[in-house]
């Protein structure tokens, strides 16, 4: 896959057309149509959450969001190869993944409610917490991922960035070191096209992401990342790829961001209604559910009915976190060190003096 | 804490590699990296020898990248190895600086305890060597300041060696300066076997009743000899080695000035905001009452390290501190 794809061709690994037809037989991956159903079905809940959390935070009952909507595939595939014990070392555009690990929509919620609790993924494992500085975790999954290797275990890194993440000098060491170390971590850039406002042109003179593995001797494949089958394949190729001892990979994800960078930012300044559209007809539900169509394995009454249910499931999650209890003081001071040094213990209990004078002040 | 009796002439360095060797030996998931630390053995020979007795995959040289290296240290670290990282420099640490700040000192709390980072970035730093430019600095203020951190800098052999077996056992992050100027300028009788001091302790060098000194690093053998000139002049000064920037000892620096009723301390770091600041600052919370005179900052000044012909005018000399001694016993 990766010669006849080579990043310096700036050729786009696909397999499904925009109307689910399968147009690249070669590298259509045997799937099970039970496996594709769940696929689907997770795609489809990742994005009514995703569509109801903005509107959670529209009105009010959540902080700062930042939409999934358009790039479902992606996480999706991920979701779906990853196994229990294989390392999720994610951004923070991949619901799905993060779903597929074990993380529940109410810890999500709790997460943008503002609680750390919610970035303990209780029942999740090997699950690194959301990095918001922009590629930083890159370098935590070469870490891993080098763990993984001196230990001789049966796991492989997935780790996320964004397209304006691969500007970041971390992405570079971290893609460098992998390459130099021959670690068992596949990268995952989600080209959405646009980092905030800044579009990908601005972003690099590279004609695409995934040629950038060149420069580091690593394979990386440019892949259609609305489109489940090329995700899937690309996946399944760099896992046995990395399995024969061949070295990381780094796989570019051609996607559209269809929502806002985040529930702050408004998209209309600065790209236009044409070009939304334009991508509207590359959608990955839209697409996986034309192929799932025409192959009777999916109607649009079951959908409908699936929808509903899942609006009930999310709003049942998201009440759960909103009747969490208060974030506690000991909170604020318990995890910073294995042991508290007695500097903190005093900050602390001078802060609850003053707490114990205010309630006597009631 | 001392835990053989067979005894060994050792330098901060010698100490400070046979810390690692004991360590390596005793647990394998403690891994040794950084620019030029493997076959080269650093480039002051720190790690010399080590990558040939636990082999490459323990010990090795890493691409030459500050943040590539702390930041696959917290990757490690998460997933269960002990790293020991050494940036070649203090001076070039920054690069890594976000790796330490934002995820090596806040693991531990993002993840609610599910997720520890027990890394030790070991890294020389202090002036006085003539050396080129950033390579001179002491900084360990900024590490002070960044919460979830400890900070350690030893100023014997002796220390350099219990405190860096403290460092690795401790399952935080720890930011282990090394003065470089005493590398090899201190030799003394350090135990062979293994034994510890505890992070977060003080130790009084010597007790006196005029006046306290605190000061750490390469500074602590600058003051005992002003307070050989101190002697003569009759002032009895009681010195501490801080040891441990965070945690802070407040409690022995704030007995002693409860005895003394002076302070100086002494640093080769800028002035303001430092070590020497947040120093004054206990002693006026925690020893107001008994204090005879303003607490004293003898250190470097807000400026750049001047490059070696003008260093003189920077480093804090054995003359000042005598003369800063002087003047508060005399206020």
């Amino acid at each position: 896959m990766f010669k006849e794809y080579k990043p310096i061709d700036d050729k786009l690994f696909s397999i499904i057309d925009d109307d689910g037809i399968v147009k690249n037989k070669k590298w259509m991956p045997a799937l099970s149509d039970e496996h594709l159903q769940k696929a689907y079905k997770d795609m489809l809940f990742a994005r009514v959450a995703d569509l109801q959390i903005v509107n959670y935070q529209r009105q009010g009952r959540i902080y700062t969001y930042p939409p999934n909507y358009g790039q479902e595939a992606i996480s999706g595939a991920a979701g779906s190869i990853m196994r229990d014990n294989d390392w999720l070392v994610p951004a923070f555009r991949e619901m799905g993944a993060y779903l597929a690990k074990g993380a529940t929509l109410k810890e999500l919620f709790l997460y943008f409610m503002g609680y750390e609790d919610g970035s303990m993924f209780k029942n999740a494992n090997n699950f690194l917490p959301m990095a918001v500085p922009i590629a930083s975790q890159l370098l935590h999954a070469t870490g891993i991922a080098y763990e993984v290797k001196l230990k001789k275990k049966d796991q492989i890194v997935y780790t996320f960035v964004g397209d304006g993440g691969t500007s970041e000098g971390d992405f570079h060491e971290a893609v460098n070191f992998a390459g130099s170390w021959n670690v068992p971590v596949i990268f995952i850039v989600q080209n959405n096209q646009y980092g905030i406002s800044t579009p990908f042109s601005v972003q690099t003179a590279s004609k695409n992401i995934a040629v950038k593995s060149v420069a580091y001797g690593i394979e990386g494949i440019k892949v259609d990342g609305n489109d489940y089958f090329a995700m899937y394949a690309a996946f399944e190729n760099a896992v046995n790829h990395i399995k024969s001892g061949l070295g990381p990979v780094l796989i570019e994800a051609v996607t559209y961001r269809k929502g806002a960078h985040t529930t702050s930012d408004d998209p209309t300044k600065y790209r236009t209604k044409e070009e939304e559209q334009s991508w509207d007809k590359k959608d990955p539900l839209k697409r996986l559910k034309a192929f799932l169509i025409s192959k009777e394995l999916w109607s649009e009454k079951e959908e409908e009915k699936l929808i509903v249910d899942f609006k009930k499931e999310v709003d049942r999650q998201f009440v759960e976190a909103e009747n969490y209890p208060a974030y506690p003081l000991d909170d604020v001071f318990q995890f910073m060190y294995s042991e508290m040094p007695e500097d903190l213990k005093k900050q602390k209990i001078e802060h609850e003096k003053f707490l114990k004078w205010k309630e006597v002040q009631k | 804490m001392e835990g053989g009796t067979e005894m060994k002439i050792m330098n901060m360095v010698n100490a400070i590699n046979n810390a690692l060797d004991i360590k390596l030996n005793e647990d394998k998931n403690i891994i040794v990296y950084g620019q030029d630390v493997g076959v080269e053995g650093g480039v002051f020979r720190v790690t010399e020898g080590l990558q040939k007795k636990y082999g490459k995959e323990r010990v090795f040289d890493s691409p030459l990248a500050e943040s590539g290296i702390v930041g696959t240290a917290v990757g490690m670290a998460v997933a269960g190895l002990r790293p020991v990282v050494e940036m070649q420099f203090s001076g070039f640490v920054f690069p890594a600086f976000n790796q330490i700040l934002s995820h090596a000192a806040r693991m531990r709390n993002r993840s609610r305890g599910r997720y520890q980072t027990p890394i030790l970035i070991r890294m020389p730093y202090g002036g006085g060597i003539n050396a080129l430019e950033h390579h001179s600095e002491s900084m360990e203020a900024l590490f002070g300041h960044v919460q979830g951190l400890k900070v350690v800098i030893p100023s014997t052999p002796h220390d350099a060696k219990g405190l860096l077996v403290s460092a690795i056992e401790s399952n935080d992050t720890v930011i282990f300066m090394e003065p470089k100027r005493i590398y090899r300028a201190i030799k003394q009788e350090v135990p062979e076997e293994k034994f510890s001091i505890p992070l977060g302790k003080a130790s009084i060098v010597s007790r006196g009743t005029d006046i306290t000194i605190v000061a750490y690093g390469a500074m602590l053998r600058e003051v005992q000899k002003a307070m050989v000139m101190a002697k003569a002049a009759g002032i009895s000064v009681e010195l501490i080695d801080l040891r441990s920037i965070y945690p802070i000892d407040r409690d022995t620096i704030a007995n002693s000035v409860k005895k003394t009723g002076r302070i100086i301390t002494v640093t080769e770091s800028p002035k303001s905001f430092g070590v020497a600041s947040e120093i004054t600052q206990i002693v006026t919370e925690d020893a107001f009452l008994s204090l005879e005179a303003p607490p004293k900052r003898v250190t470097g000044f807000d400026t750049i390290v001047p490059l070696p012909k003008g260093e003189h005018h920077y480093m804090v000399s054995p003359d000042k501190i005598f003369y800063e001694i002087e003047k508060t016993v005399k206020f």
